[in-house]
């Protein structure tokens, strides 16, 4: 059989240095950080005061709008200011500082249910939107927004996404590993939710350790298959993952609703299992902390807000000259200035480049290669867009269909000319937005 | 921990290994097969060519890159690559100063003047080629034996059987013991460099696949309909320059398509235009001509061939 994949995408070092490391506990942080935007969407608004004492699992924060998420405190203690902080993401924004009791007393609210079997999916959606989950894979989309299709919309199929495409993570790796039981668990709760009947997980074909064990999990399940997928990046990536999985095309400018189906990530079906029979709010994730940059590079169970200098602390510290702090993958991550910055609930990894591996180099000219053409996973001609994108002609870029670019970072990577081409085509993108929106 | 200094840069933050020098120096490796089967059939003929056009081509781009006040990227391997090619489809007997003249012209005219690297919009050793055979037709169609040091005037195959209807066996032209330009006479040794490009993925197989394939099948159809006007298929194929322009000068990255569909129309067209220059014309031999003319619609087959975004509505 012909192994499934999509067309298009590039296969760099994997340096999944950390695949076969169990995932360690990060012992309780003495303070924790918790931005009030960590989700695609408004940010939550506060709903506690400096000086209030609060209990692990309590929310903190209240979901404003119906894209939006709830936020809770990861450890108990006193909170100690609300202003703004360095954020992974962007500029510093509103967030919320707990100093630590030490004991980690959880809030009543944080209770089992043990007839979750029972829940209708109205109240599994009320959960999940009170847990304040959202797509724990990178984007940090609000998950009961996704749990809740238009009425019109019909669904048929949920995949659960653990390809985990970005060179060195693994944290959705063990987890499948690890949590196989929960995992599945979830899937069949968002399965119930949507009322479908027909369950994909896809993994990447070097994951052999991962695919075996769901494989076992699922035994005699007739609904559910594991599909083993081509290492290749992006595969992960929601659009590509559906093409390999079951040959349908999201529409350009669409969403994976427009074909009948619903992506979530293994950690995002790990969270809501937690949800909704443990009665745990999204507090901690399993994050990557990697590269040679780093002394022990590990998988670790973070409390969110912890800060990055305290990862990297019980990891050892730096190994070499630092050159690059990346939360996120090689691929698509974000360079961080400062160590302050604290998880987040889309925080999949933090990537320490030694000095040596980021010498910067200067771009040359194009010579046509079309290696980013190949490569391109949307089929556009990023050479182009680079080119029109240098000259500033934005709406050339329109035409060229530089609105649909994900943003993977195929063409960059694999230019020979070093091309800043993601960046050029990130302007594009937001120049053609403004001038939309002038209209 | 003290804070330290770290660099922030957009995604990707890493980088494939492969970059321009890198391309062109394993282009330059294919070549390496063609530079020594010319020398060991034009013996001394083949290393002064070869060395003038190369240290021309280089001399050329530095002073062009310093008038324009560029940085000299004499030793990315472009203008070794351009040099080594336009040698490899020079009469081995041309005299130096003509190869130089050639090489000059190839460089300054056919890479600089639009730009440099990337802009060009002709294969600049072809642009060489086709202005020498201007300027200096004798000398250009003056051709030598191999394995001779003296010039002997002897007609190439293609030539041969144009204007005597006579055919040079299928064996010689694949090993090269023929006459011709100085690097396309073995098919052997092209095909061994040419294998190498494609196994390192540094060309794309469409537009040799759509070249050749198109000569194959056009000259199959009038070899059946009169087989003693027309050569067969394979005796197209191994004569001439055609297997060293399609494996080396059609796929040149900077002047063909960039969208696959469009390699196919590009590396079909030369077949088309060669195999009427071939058959019609009064000229024995075209790729050079096919592949220049092709090169000059590369921007309008790019144009007409963007392939459909992905989920994009018919």
């Amino acid at each position: 059989m012909r192994i499934r994949s999509f067309r298009g995408g590039v296969h760099p070092p994997e340096e999944k240095i950390t695949s076969q490391k169990p995932i360690q506990e990060l012992p309780l942080p003495k303070k924790v950080v918790i931005p009030l935007s960590q989700h695609t969407g408004v940010p939550a608004r506060p709903t506690v005061k400096v000086g209030d004492r609060v209990k692990t699992g309590q929310r903190i924060g209240e979901a404003q709008g119906p894209i939006s998420s709830n936020i809770h405190t990861s450890i108990s203690g006193k909170i100690t200011s609300i202003e703004n902080h360095p954020h992974p993401l962007g500029p510093p924004s509103l967030a919320i500082t707990i100093e630590s009791d030490g004991r980690d007393e959880h809030h009543p609210s944080v209770k089992h249910n043990n007839d979750y079997f029972k829940l209708h999916p109205n109240e599994i959606r009320e959960i999940v939107r009170g847990a304040g989950i959202v797509g724990l894979g990178g984007a940090a989309f609000p998950t009961h927004v996704k749990l809740s299709p238009p009425e019109d919309r019909w669904i048929d199929t949920v995949i659960l996404n653990g390809c985990e495409c970005e060179p060195y993570l693994t944290c959705d790796h063990r987890l499948m590993i690890e949590k196989t039981y929960e995992i599945i668990e979830g899937l069949k709760i968002i399965a119930k939710t949507l009322e479908v009947t027909s369950c994909y997980v896809g993994i990447e074909k070097n994951k052999e350790d991962a695919i075996k064990a769901m494989r076992e999990e699922i035994r005699n399940k007739a609904n559910m298959e594991i599909v083993s997928l081509k290492t290749k990046y992006p595969q992960g990536s929601e659009k590509q993952l559906i093409e390999a999985i079951l040959n349908r095309k999201v529409p350009s400018g669409g969403l994976p609703l427009d074909v009948g189906v619903v992506v979530q990530n293994v950690g995002t079906a790990l969270a809501i299992s937690e949800a909704v029979k443990k009665g745990r709010p999204l507090i901690e994730r399993v994050i990557t902390v990697t590269g040679r940059g780093i002394k022990n590079p590990a998988n670790l169970r973070v409390r969110m807000g912890t800060l990055f200098k305290d990862m990297i602390d019980y990891c050892g510290g730096f190994a070499g000259k630092p050159g690059k702090i990346i939360m996120g993958g090689a691929l698509m991550g974000f360079a961080q200035h400062t160590l302050d910055v604290p998880v987040i609930k889309g925080t999949t990894g933090i990537l320490l480049l030694t000095e040596d591996e980021v010498n910067i180099e200067e771009p040359q000219p194009c010579i046509k290669c079309a290696r980013c053409v190949d490569s391109c996973p949307i089929y556009l001609l990023p050479l182009y867009l680079g080119i029109y994108g240098e000259k500033e002609l934005w709406r050339k870029c329109e035409e060229l269909g530089a609105l649909d670019c994900t943003e993977c970072g195929c063409c960059a990577y694999i230019c020979p000319a070093r091309i800043p081409l993601v960046q050029l085509i990130k302007l594009a993108k937001q120049e053609i937005a403004a001038y939309r929106k002038k209209k | 921990m003290k804070e330290e200094h770290f660099l922030v840069s957009t995604s990707p933050h890493i980088r494939s290994a492969e970059d321009i020098p890198k391309i062109m120096y394993a282009v330059i490796i294919a070549l390496i097969p063609v530079a020594i089967a010319s020398i060991y059939f034009f013996r001394l003929w083949a290393i002064k060519l070869m060395a003038v056009c190369i240290i021309t081509a280089m001399g050329t781009e530095d002073i062009f890159q310093r008038l324009r006040k560029k940085d000299i990227t004499v030793f990315d391997g472009s203008a070794i690559i351009t040099g080594l090619l336009l040698a490899f489809i020079l009469p081995p007997s041309l005299p130096l100063w003509a190869a130089s003249l050639g090489t000059f012209f190839a460089i300054a005219l056919g890479k600089q003047i639009f730009g440099g690297l990337g802009y060009n919009i002709f294969n600049p050793a072809l642009l060489g080629r086709a202005f020498l055979m201007a300027t200096f037709p004798v000398l250009m169609t003056t051709w030598t034996k191999p394995f001779s040091l003296d010039v002997v005037t002897s007609a190439t195959p293609l030539a041969q059987m144009k204007f005597a209807q006579s055919f040079v066996s299928h064996q010689s032209l694949f090993l090269g013991n023929v006459s011709g330009s100085l690097g396309e006479t073995s098919a052997l040794a092209i095909l061994i460099g040419a294998s190498f490009l494609l196994i390192r993925k540094i060309i794309d197989w469409r537009i040799p696949a759509g070249y050749l394939g198109t000569v194959v099948l056009l000259s199959s159809i009038f070899w059946f309909i009169d087989p003693k006007g027309f050569a067969d298929p394979l005796w197209h194929l191994l004569a001439g320059g055609l297997i060293l322009g399609a494996f080396f000068m059609a796929p040149d990255m900077v002047t063909t398509p960039v969208t696959k569909r469009g390699r196919w129309v590009f590396g079909i067209g030369c077949g088309l235009i060669l195999i009427v220059i071939r058959s019609w014309s009064g000229l024995p031999e075209g790729v050079m001509y096919s592949i220049l003319l092709m090169n000059a619609i590369t921007p309008l087959i790019n144009r007409f061939t963007h392939p459909r975004i992905f989920g994009e509505q018919k």
